[in-house]
């Protein structure tokens, strides 16, 4: 049927048109404007609108910043300074950072040991002013909280192996021991504590292995039971003769004195560790085709998102302690750690279904036509897909879990919210809120754009259907 | 009739049908609710057959060779693949899987695995094969159907011919007896039908037991050993291609067939 138009046709093109530029003015920054800034008359008045908010905002946020204080001890030194003008009183930041950073955590204060490390020597010095102890006061705050600020430190070596695959894997075995290392660093005591802890899942592993022989269900019942078995009986009685024959201990520090950025970065990152994991299976476990297990989860998911989050922290601070046999004395951080990981997983949850659903039903048969069983499909197919295809979802959630972690303040735990009121106690600082506030959202925001560049580096880095 | 298949003489030396039963149906039935969208199929196949399945939309032809790998329950009748039965147990299914190969309409290639991982994933997680040695597995079959040097792009930089090839290297690797072909040929643009069906027909040189749901009836006339029609979730006639197309038995098969050549 083709061959009879070749003849007839009454056009025939001999050559291709190659590709030109396109014509000047379809370029540039002027078209850009036009294009943007002034196509239309409502356009063009937003536009204006637009850039006289950002000018009053500058009018007056300007001068704040311009007449900032550094050096002032108390606000009435900074208000003399300021004579009357508008200006920041940034010296309860320098006063105090240390606090909004560590809140009431002990400081190592052995003279000889600070002076030894920082330079300073406490004994001569003549206080506030003296530029040897403002030296001690800025970077000696490392030394005096050694304990968290290592803990810090080791917290981004073990975080950067999991965010960035170009590290050897092998570093992830760091990952894996540092809550242990970090829960030690942190409370303190016996060594032995958090590595018996550790042993345990050691224990569940080689009980997994040896039991596999049997079977796949004696393996998985295994794996949860000998670690139960140890955790429970075990541990405590031989890292009880452990520690006694090999005593390696730092001071025990108790959880309400734990305070600042540091309680945040503790509940946050635990949450935003667990949280995920915990989600993962509750959207496995609401597609489930046992009832049983469908119902719970879904039981669960839709009872914690009913409920608002300040609710579960009451029950944990004050409710639980009914439901506790009397006497137990059930670590308040780990109180709250729980509560927000559960509240955060049930959303966790609804937004990993979401990216399930987004999948295409093929994925799940191709993965079954291969004859890939439901593990392995999961984890091989469908999983890396449907995280991907929910990051955005996921750090949402990770970033609403590090904020929410400022509702602590309600049972009394000392965040950098708390910790802005009792600076305010002090006589010296009574009556200063915005700075302090700040510089609370600009540590926030520090952390919750990370996040965001991060989910945005990796969603970029995950694409695969172009070049 | 397909201008594909013109150009194209085959070599029947290997295609050969044996005796050796390969896929027994009997007395089948499957519903969807209750719609009842298979009703008592019965169909034997040996080794070496090349069954091409037609029909109109809705009348089941899918869904039927969806029960062989079992991506559908039926709910009464037997099914026995390369003498396993197909019940609810999960090994007998797994096993099943592993052997029989199957190709999509919409090829289901993993978007987030390069066309190399794509291929070894299922004979290193299921056959547990070395990974270097499924990779040149993988590389041979990449070969096979003429594009090994897209062994590192990721199936979204390919286009629908070649990820269909890509999906038929797929199930090749995992050395599969059964091949079942989900209408492959149907989400492709014309251009790029011939490539696909000329890694079929190569295929069916081979030997191997291919099932086929298509519409391209100048494969079914070229390549299969039998043509079988379906209507409403029945098998109406079956025979060999040259009667099939020369001389229909039913109404039904008459109309569909002016139907679909008729132009």
């Amino acid at each position: 049927m083709s061959d009879t138009h070749s003849n007839t046709a009454a056009y025939v093109r001999d050559t291709m048109i190659p590709q030109k530029a396109p014509p000047t003015g379809q370029v540039g920054a002027v078209r850009w404007l036009t294009e943007n800034l002034f196509s239309g008359p409502v356009n063009t008045i937003l536009t204006l609108l637009g850039v006289a908010a950002v000018y009053f905002l500058f009018v007056h946020l300007g001068p704040w910043f311009q007449n900032s204080i550094w050096n002032a001890n108390s606000l009435a030194e900074c208000r003399e300074i300021l004579d009357g003008a508008s200006g920041a009183c940034w010296g309860v930041i320098k006063d105090r950072w240390h606090q909004l950073l560590f809140g009431f955590y002990p400081q190592y204060t052995d003279p000889a040991i600070i002076s030894a490390l920082t330079g300073v020597d406490l004994a001569t010095a003549k206080g506030w002013g003296d530029a040897s102890v403002e030296a001690e006061k800025g970077f000696g705050v490392v030394f005096r909280y050694w304990r968290p600020s290592l803990t810090f430190i080791l917290m981004v070596a073990a975080l950067v192996p999991v965010l960035f695959d170009a590290i050897p894997r092998k570093a992830l075995w760091f990952s894996a021991a540092f809550p242990f290392l970090a829960f030690w660093l942190l409370w303190g005591g016996s060594i032995w504590f958090p590595v018996f802890a550790m042993m345990g899942f050691a224990v569940g592993y080689i009980a997994f292995i040896a039991l596999q022989r049997i079977s796949s269900l004696a393996a998985t019942v295994g794996a949860v039971l000998a670690p139960v078995i140890w955790w429970f009986f075990l541990a405590e009685p031989i890292g009880d003769a452990v520690a006694s024959a090999i005593p390696i201990s730092l001071v025990p520090i108790q959880s309400h004195d734990f305070g600042g950025f540091m309680i945040s970065i503790i509940i946050g990152v635990t949450g935003i560790a667990l949280s995920l994991p915990i989600g993962i299976l509750l959207a496995l476990g609401r597609q489930s085709d046992m009832p049983l297990v469908k119902w719970i989860c879904v039981g669960f998911i839709e009872f914690i998102r009913g409920v608002p989050l300040i609710t579960l922290l009451f029950t944990a601070s004050l409710l639980l302690n009914y439901f506790l046999p009397p006497g137990t004395n059930f670590d308040i951080v780990l109180r709250v750690i729980i509560m927000v990981t559960l509240f955060a997983a049930a959303y966790m949850a609804e937004v990993i279904r979401g990216g399930f659903a987004a999948l295409p039903r093929g994925q799940y048969e191709a993965a079954d036509a291969l004859g890939l069983d439901y593990w392995k499909s999961q984890r091989l197919i469908l999983l890396p897909q449907v995280l991907k295809i929910s990051i955005p979802g996921i750090v949402n959630t990770f970033i609403g879990l590090f904020k929410d972690t400022t509702l602590v303040v309600f049972i009394g735990i000392l965040d950098p919210i708390g910790l802005s009121s009792a600076i305010r106690a002090d006589s010296n600082w009574n009556g200063i809120f915005m700075e302090l506030y700040a510089f609370i959202a600009l540590c926030f925001f520090i952390f919750c754009f990370g996040m965001s560049r991060y989910s945005q580096y990796l969603e970029g880095k995950l694409k695969t259907d172009h070049h | 009739m397909s201008e594909a298949m013109a150009d194209r003489k085959l070599d029947r030396s290997h295609m050969q049908v044996s005796d050796e039963v390969a896929i027994q149906i009997s007395n089948m039935n499957k519903w969807y609710g209750t719609f009842h969208v298979l009703r008592d199929i019965d169909l034997t196949v040996n080794r070496g057959e090349r069954i091409v399945i037609a029909g109109p939309s809705g009348s089941g032809k899918s869904t039927l060779i969806r029960c062989i790998n079992r991506l559908e329950e039926h709910q009464q009748g037997q099914i026995i693949v390369d003498g396993t039965e197909l019940t609810s147990d999960l090994k007998n299914i797994d096993k099943v899987r592993s052997e029989v190969g199957m190709v999509f309409q919409h090829f289901n290639l993993f978007p987030h695995l390069t066309i190399l991982e794509n291929l070894t994933l299922a004979p290193i997680w299921v056959r547990k094969t070395p990974k270097k040695e499924a990779e040149e597995v993988a590389m041979h079959y990449l070969n096979k159907v003429k594009i090994p040097e897209q062994a590192h792009k990721y199936p979204g930089m390919l286009s629908g011919g070649q990820q269909q090839r890509v999906a038929i290297a797929r199930s090749l690797c995992m050395k599969p007896r059964i091949m079942l072909f989900d209408e492959p040929t149907s989400a492709l643009d014309p251009e790029m039908i011939k490539e696909v069906l000329d890694t079929m027909i190569e295929l069916a040189e081979e030997g191997m037991t291919m099932l086929c749901v298509t519409h391209e009836m100048g494969f079914a006339q070229a390549v299969a050993n039998r043509v079988i029609f379906m209507d409403q979730g029945q098998i109406v006639e079956q025979n060999n291609p040259h009667d099939f197309f020369n001389n229909p038995q039913s109404e039904r098969t008459k109309l569909f067939l002016s139907q679909i050549l008729g132009h």
